[in-house]
């Protein structure tokens, strides 16, 4: 491999879709963002590797959040399945690749121990899960819709409903850590982490409502793609 | 399978959110060995610091690193067949304590299949934190490598810049303890690459 400036053998992150370091409507980012222009580098070979995962990775509830932590009954909420594909930029699916889910209860309230919005804890929800991408790239949660929660970004700030996510594709350089959003939330429109999204951007964070997903008499479903840089530079036409 | 004529749009990042850690740290992934593990064990070790130069508790430090010898257990590494099955090449840490992250690792050599005489050992380490959209991406390089004077990338930064990629070796501990702050912003602002 030729220490080459120019040679890229994978995609690097597409900036006109991610988000800056800087935006100060998010005010953590005044003193968490790097000043100085990212410097470019050339590929080498930790770029083109990453962390794999296979069997034995997961276990068999992991996926499910509505019982992968049950105590004493089912946890509260409204009960949904989420499914959705990892693709490379070309559409290739992503097989093996490792997603991570956490997220607040149907109350808007994390477990998380330095959450202090004052609302129920669901003794039978954790809020987080893992799954791997199946051999076409799909990949499926069973899930409480989280609730919306205060943070103290502004007056009156509500986070929109959402389910963070954390992703590896193929490579180290196909990290990603990212939210889906719900469609219709009028919170989103209020929301300077959403809103720090160049404008194209944001469409593809939004889950679209899926009939086909949805099983009659049990829970709503809800499609989200996620697609990765990193991909093998191949010519479009 | 179906190939698209014009490339997808990437899914955008978004912060990673203070509350990460009961789904992304399970308990020892800051350890990187085993007991069958080749090479001599470090400690990789660091603050990560805001722009007043206060340590950020709620970050979350990645690693990415070859083996003691240079390979990667990886099928893009054509000599992925020797890398190290007792290694696990990607380590997490959270910040909780102070701002502090912890690694407990080898050195990694050159990787062996760039066949390049002058580039000099590196981990690979990810930034994401509250307040940070995207994550940061640097590479921390060891000190006393003769190649850190012939590497291209180092050879690329300010002489002042640089040493924010160069980690500090400390001898008074156990196993050799290299000290690696990351400051997101400030005079001291690591230097973050754009990959
Ligand atoms: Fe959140």
């Amino acid at each position: 491999m030729a220490d080459d400036n120019n040679s890229k053998l994978i995609s690097t992150l597409d900036r006109s879709v991610h988000p800056p370091h800087l935006y100060p409507a998010y005010t953590s980012t005044v003193k968490r963002a790097p000043a100085n222009a990212l410097m470019p580098v050339a590929q080498k070979i930790s770029d083109l590797t990453g962390p794999t995962y296979g069997e034995g990775t997961i276990g068999e509830l992991d996926s499910d959040l509505t019982k992968n932590s049950v105590v004493n009954g089912e946890p509260v909420g409204e009960r949904i399945i989420v499914v959705g594909r990892v693709l490379e930029e070309s559409g290739r699916p992503v097989p093996n690749a490792l997603i991570e889910i956490w997220q607040a209860n149907s109350t808007g309230r994390y477990i998380h121990n330095r959450d202090q919005h004052d609302a129920p804890l669901d003794p039978n929800f954790r809020g987080a899960g893992r799954c791997l991408t199946n051999s076409k790239g799909e990949y499926r949660f069973v899930t409480i819709k989280p609730g919306a929660y205060p943070w103290r970004n502004h007056e009156n700030a509500w986070r929109p409903a959402h389910i963070h996510l954390s992703v590896f594709g193929r490579n180290f350089n196909s990290r990603l850590v990212t939210q889906m959003y719900f469609p219709g939330d009028p919170l989103m429109a209020l929301d300077p982490i959403y809103l720090g999204l160049p404008e194209k951007a944001r469409p593809l964070l939004i889950s679209s409502y899926a009939h086909d997903i949805t099983e009659p008499e049990w829970a709503l479903g809800y499609r989200f793609d996620i697609v990765l840089s990193g991909s093998r530079q191949t010519p479009f036409e | 399978m179906t190939e698209q004529k014009t490339p997808l749009l990437q899914t955008s990042s978004q912060t990673v959110g203070p509350f990460f850690h009961y789904g992304l740290i399970f308990g020892e992934e800051h350890i990187l060995v085993n007991e069958h593990t080749l090479g001599q064990r470090i400690i990789i070790t660091g603050t990560v610091f805001d722009g007043d130069g206060e340590p950020i508790p709620d970050a979350l430090v990645e690693i990415w690193q070859a083996d003691v010898n240079g390979y990667f257990d990886h099928p893009e590494d054509p000599n992925h067949d020797k890398a190290d099955k007792h290694f696990k090449y990607f380590g997490r840490s959270d910040t909780v304590k102070n701002g502090v992250y912890s690694f407990k690792t080898v050195k990694p050599a050159v990787a062996t299949c760039n066949n390049d005489t002058q580039e000099a050992p590196y981990v690979c380490v990810r930034v994401f934190s509250r307040g940070m959209l995207i994550h940061a991406v640097t590479r921390m390089y060891f000190p006393n490598e003769k190649n850190n004077e012939t590497d291209v990338l180092l050879n690329s930064i300010d002489a002042n810049r640089k040493q924010t990629l160069i980690a500090r070796l400390v001898e008074n501990n156990d196993l050799p303890t290299y000290h690696f702050d990351i400051h997101l912003q400030g005079a001291e602002e690591t230097v973050f690459l754009d990959l």
